[in-house]
């Protein structure tokens, strides 16, 4: 027996059964390690699965959104042409006629001139202007309206390119595929390659993601209301969830006398903790919304619900970093003729910052990507224009990639995907912040 | 002046009361009676600010809740008498155009104003341009009732004003009186101090307090349209949003919603458990410090991803990957190549949501085995136990309760998910038991009823509050009975 215990196991099975050797009772030890071998396997498979579906998940989630961060562009030379801006000459008298001039003609005419098309063959005219986008009118409008001067001159205009043309030229487009399966036609290919050997069209870093607001089209669609709107929900939760859960947490921790009442507050803590995201949704959309008449789709009620769901972490997270203060300190300020108030505010609270920063950071970062609640106060609306206040329609970055996941065009996924790489970026910034601040600030008693 | 400048003011003053106070209090010390001094001159100072700010806040606060009432009963008192005979709905509806006039009404200017008061313009067509639209032509009482509502809102705000000002002067002078050498100045300011502590801590138990209100509320005027019973006991959802008018209000039962989300939540359950707790007696018993520092932050990113890009990677990556991969299975099998898999279905979102819940289960789990005490672990290991059979018969029975309660709190956070289901789950409420069919939820219920244009009168967007208290419900349950269960059972190790 005793070579059995001092020996590898592994080696010794087989020994064991070889004939010959003195005959032992079996008592089921190559059995025992075999389930013991399945056991740990069984343990492997597990923390692999969970890091492979880590790994699968990140790296699909870059692989189809890395490209929405350039974007394909052309640069066409545009005639502001006063027969088609202004055909009854009375822009000076009627300004309006500039915003409803028929702009799209004039990228029309451009690019049939520039790609040598024969004007009167209304089918490759349509397919030639159907490679810009229909966000060229938008642009062309504001460039005229911010500057009347420039009707009757021709000037270089950058445009970008519908959201096919840029799938196209990004190569996502399976371009052996036959003509009728794909969405760009061999001629608007040919034109691509045209535009793109003269120069005119081209990838440039997509700024757009980052600054325009939201659009049907997806190659105009960006993040640049959601990133607002999403600054406002942290800045609201900063102010109001910060202060009001470190308050709460130094009184239950320091100054609350242990009764009913305290209990019942910390069971209530606890169980705010647990209450499903929407639930707070809807609590924002009957109290803050329907009672108190706060505009809906406003950042500031988001706020205020993401800071209702946050506060029980902040607490909670508080009073883990305020009992890590040893009592020691207190017994010292104490001792040294301070006030329990002095005490908590000129010891307790300086040496448990780091631990409430790090809580609260995470708990930020956890409100960040929280959507469902947002959807219930109407956040989830169309809006385009920068929100200048809180109380403005505004979206906020998980909203957002929830309206473009809803949408059916094909080219939105790659939006998508790229505005979950912002947003899990914001993540990982933040969850490296907090981190860092402990491993600086942590202080072991 | 407007109610942030109001507060602008109110706390300058309080800025100077402060100064004040403390140069008072050294002053008072610089008698060479300092040591006499019972706080120190910051003290005085918080003291005569406390009293210029508190009182003028609190009026403030009172007189924002209770002017606009105030205001709407003069206003509609005011009403020609042919008007307040009409029933209570018209009469709001009245008050609401008088309301918006109101409003249109302070955006022009005051040469607009006399333009309409005239007769030359047309208020209607005037308040359109300013982006104020008005459903109907305005009356001429309404219009007076307008000016009269905002001379009111102006006088109330002047009044308000003055009177904020005016009691935070006072109070800030009689703060700076008190100021004397024995004078305990610091008690009062920690009482006060205390006091804010207090209410912040009882917001925590104001806003379950909300919770269960508002929604207790709203969930009763739901009721008092559609039956309790025909609710929790229905077995056809069908809202049957219909257009404006019409009333036939469609059935509301509870049953197959509620089936969706607890199959949907086994279903996440069943990859989730024994993933999750193999991970965590993995990470606990056999895994190398090394390892087990690199591979459990790196599990724990899984909690930290947004929900929203599971359900995301759920709708473009699992579904039809489930789906395609159905289809090759079918094809194999029977030589028909159609899928039996449905891009949106219980097994997709059971499947991302269970991943989503493997860090949960296992990050609670592993604590509560490493609670276990080591005496427990060596004595087992030392009768000649393989660690296998070390941790089922040793460390999972004495750690059980603690694990059955990690359990059901995961369960409770999947029957409150939202945006996985919302994105790969379906919308469809029907009651059948093929996990490769799409099935709905309460949560995403709550979504679907409550985007879009909503009144808060119909059942269709109200059933959504009893959706939610009912969701309330399940998971405190569950959070409660896991507690219970955890202190019942908890073996006590000295």
């Amino acid at each position: 027996m005793s070579d059995i215990v001092s020996s590898p196991p592994l080696q010794n099975i087989p020994r064991e059964l070889t004939p010959g050797t003195r005959v032992r009772r079996d008592i089921g030890i190559s059995r025992r390690y075999a389930a013991e071998r399945r056991f740990r396997a069984c343990g492997i498979a597990a923390v692999i699965f969970g890091l492979v579906f880590l790994v699968i998940l990140v790296s699909t989630v870059v692989r189809n959104g890395y490209t929405a961060f350039v974007q394909t562009s052309i640069t066409l030379p545009i005639e502001f042409s006063e027969k088609v801006i202004d055909p009854t000459g009375k822009r000076t008298s009627d300004p309006k006629l500039l915003i409803s001039a028929n702009y799209p003609v004039l990228v029309r005419d451009a690019l049939v001139k520039m790609l040598g098309i024969d004007p009167a063959n209304r089918a490759l005219v349509r397919e030639a202007t159907a490679m810009v986008s229909d966000s060229a009118r938008i642009a062309l409008r504001d460039r005229v309206a911010a500057n009347p001067s420039i009707v009757g001159t021709t000037q270089d205009v950058t445009f970008l390119a519908s959201a096919n043309i840029d799938s196209a030229n990004k190569g996502q487009i399976d371009l052996t595929a036959d003509e009728k399966d794909r969405k760009v036609s061999d001629r608007q290919v040919a034109w691509m390659k045209q535009l793109r050997d003269s120069g005119a069209l081209y990838k440039a870093f997509n700024s757009g993601l980052f600054v325009s607001g939201n659009s049907s089209r997806p190659e105009a669609a960006g993040l640049g209301v959601a990133l607002i709107g999403s600054l406002y929900l942290m800045l609201t939760v900063l102010v109001l969830a910060l202060p009001v859960g470190v308050a709460a947490s130094i009184y239950l921790e320091e100054f609350a006398p242990k009764n009913r009442l305290t209990d019942l507050i910390e069971v209530n803590i606890n169980n705010l903790a647990a209450v499903p995201s929407i639930v707070y949704g809807l609590l924002g959309l009957s109290v803050f919304i329907n009672t108190m008449g706060l505009p809906r789709s406003a950042s500031l009620v988001g706020g205020l619900v993401l800071s209702l769901m946050t506060l029980p972490m902040i607490i909670i997270a508080t009073r883990s970093a305020l009992r890590a203060v040893p009592p020691s300190i207190r017994s010292a300020a104490l001792g040294l003729g301070a006030s329990r108030m002095q005490m908590v505010f000129h010891h307790v609270l300086p040496l448990a910052m780091p631990g409430i920063l790090t809580g609260t950071i995470l708990g930020l970062a956890h409100a960040l990507g929280e959507t469902a609640p947002l959807l219930l106060i109407g956040m989830v609306a169309f809006v385009a224009n920068y929100p200048a206040s809180p109380l403005d329609p505004s979206t906020a970055l998980p909203v957002q990639i929830y309206m473009w996941a809803s949408e059916a065009e094909r080219a939105f996924v790659e939006r998508t995907s790229g505005a979950i790489i912002v947003l899990l970026f914001f993540l990982v910034a933040m969850n490296i912040g907090a981190i860092l601040l402990r491993r600086r600030f942590e202080r072991r008693w | 002046m407007s109610v942030s400048l109001l507060l602008l003011c109110v706390s300058v003053i309080g800025a100077f009361a402060f100064v004040l106070g403390r140069v008072r209090a050294a002053a008072l010390s610089a008698d060479g009676r300092s040591s006499s001094m019972h706080s120190r001159h910051g003290y005085h100072g918080a003291y005569a600010a406390i009293w210029a700010v508190l009182p003028a806040l609190a009026l403030v606060c009172v007189w924002s809740i209770a002017s606009p009432e105030v205001i709407d009963r003069l206003v509609i008192k005011s009403f020609p008498e042919e008007v307040k005979i009409l029933p209570r709905a018209e009469l709001n509806l009245s008050y609401g155009m008088v309301r918006s006039i109101a409003h249109g009404m302070r955006l022009l200017t005051s040469q607009e104003l006399t333009e309409v008061a005239g007769g030359t313009a047309d208020l209607q067509l005037l308040l359109a341009q300013k982006g104020v639209p008005l459903a109907i032509r305005p009356t001429g009482y309404m219009v007076d009732a307008a000016n009269k509502y905002n001379g009111m809102r102006e006088i109330s705000r002047i009044v308000m004003s003055v009177s904020a000002i005016l009691l935070s002067l006072l109070c800030a002078t009689y703060g700076l009186r008190v100021i004397a050498p024995r004078f305990r100045a610091r008690n009062r300011v920690e009482q006060v101090i205390l006091g804010a502590l207090i209410i912040a801590s009882s917001i925590a138990v104001l806003t379950t307090l909300g919770i269960v209100v508002s929604m207790l509320s709203e969930a009763a005027r739901f009721f008092s349209m559609v039956p309790a019973g025909e609710f929790f006991f229905g077995t056809v959802w069908d809202p049957r949003f219909t257009g404006a008018g019409a009333q036939t209000s469609g059935t509301f039962g509870l049953i197959p919603l509620l089936a969706g989300t607890i199959y949907i939540g086994f279903v996440a359950m069943l990859f989730a458990v024994p993933i999750g707790l193999f991970a965590a007696i993995y990470m606990a018993e056999y895994a190398s410090a090394r390892v087990r520092s690199i591979a459990k932050p790196m599990l724990e990113v899984l909690a930290g991803i947004p929900t929203i890009v599971y359900g995301f990677f759920a709708l473009v990556t699992v579904g039809p990957f489930l789906r395609d991969i159905s289809a090759e299975i079918n094809g194999l099998m029977t030589g028909s190549y159609t899928s039996f898999i449905e891009a949106q279905s219980v097994l997709t979102a059971g499947f991302v949501m269970g991943v989503m819940l493997i860090p949960y289960v296992s990050s609670l789990s592993d604590d509560i085995i490493m609670a276990v005490p080591r005496s427990l672990r060596d004595g087992s290991l030392g009768l000649g136990a393989t660690r296998s059979e070390t941790v089922k018969r040793v460390l999972l029975p004495a750690a059980l309760p603690g694990i059955v309660g990690a359990l059901l709190m995961t369960a409770s956070r999947a029957v409150g998910e939202t945006m996985i289901v919302v994105l790969a789950a379906g919308v469809a409420a029907r009651m059948q038991f093929d996990p490769f069919e799409p099935m709905t939820t309460v949560t995403v219920k709550i979504v679907n009823q409550l985007t879009g244009d909503l009144e808060f009168t119909s059942p269709q967007t109200l059933v959504a509050f009893a959706l939610g208290i009912t969701l309330f419900c399940l998971t405190l349950c569950l959070n409660v009975y896991a507690l219970y269960i955890v202190r019942r059972y908890r073996e006590q190790y000295e």
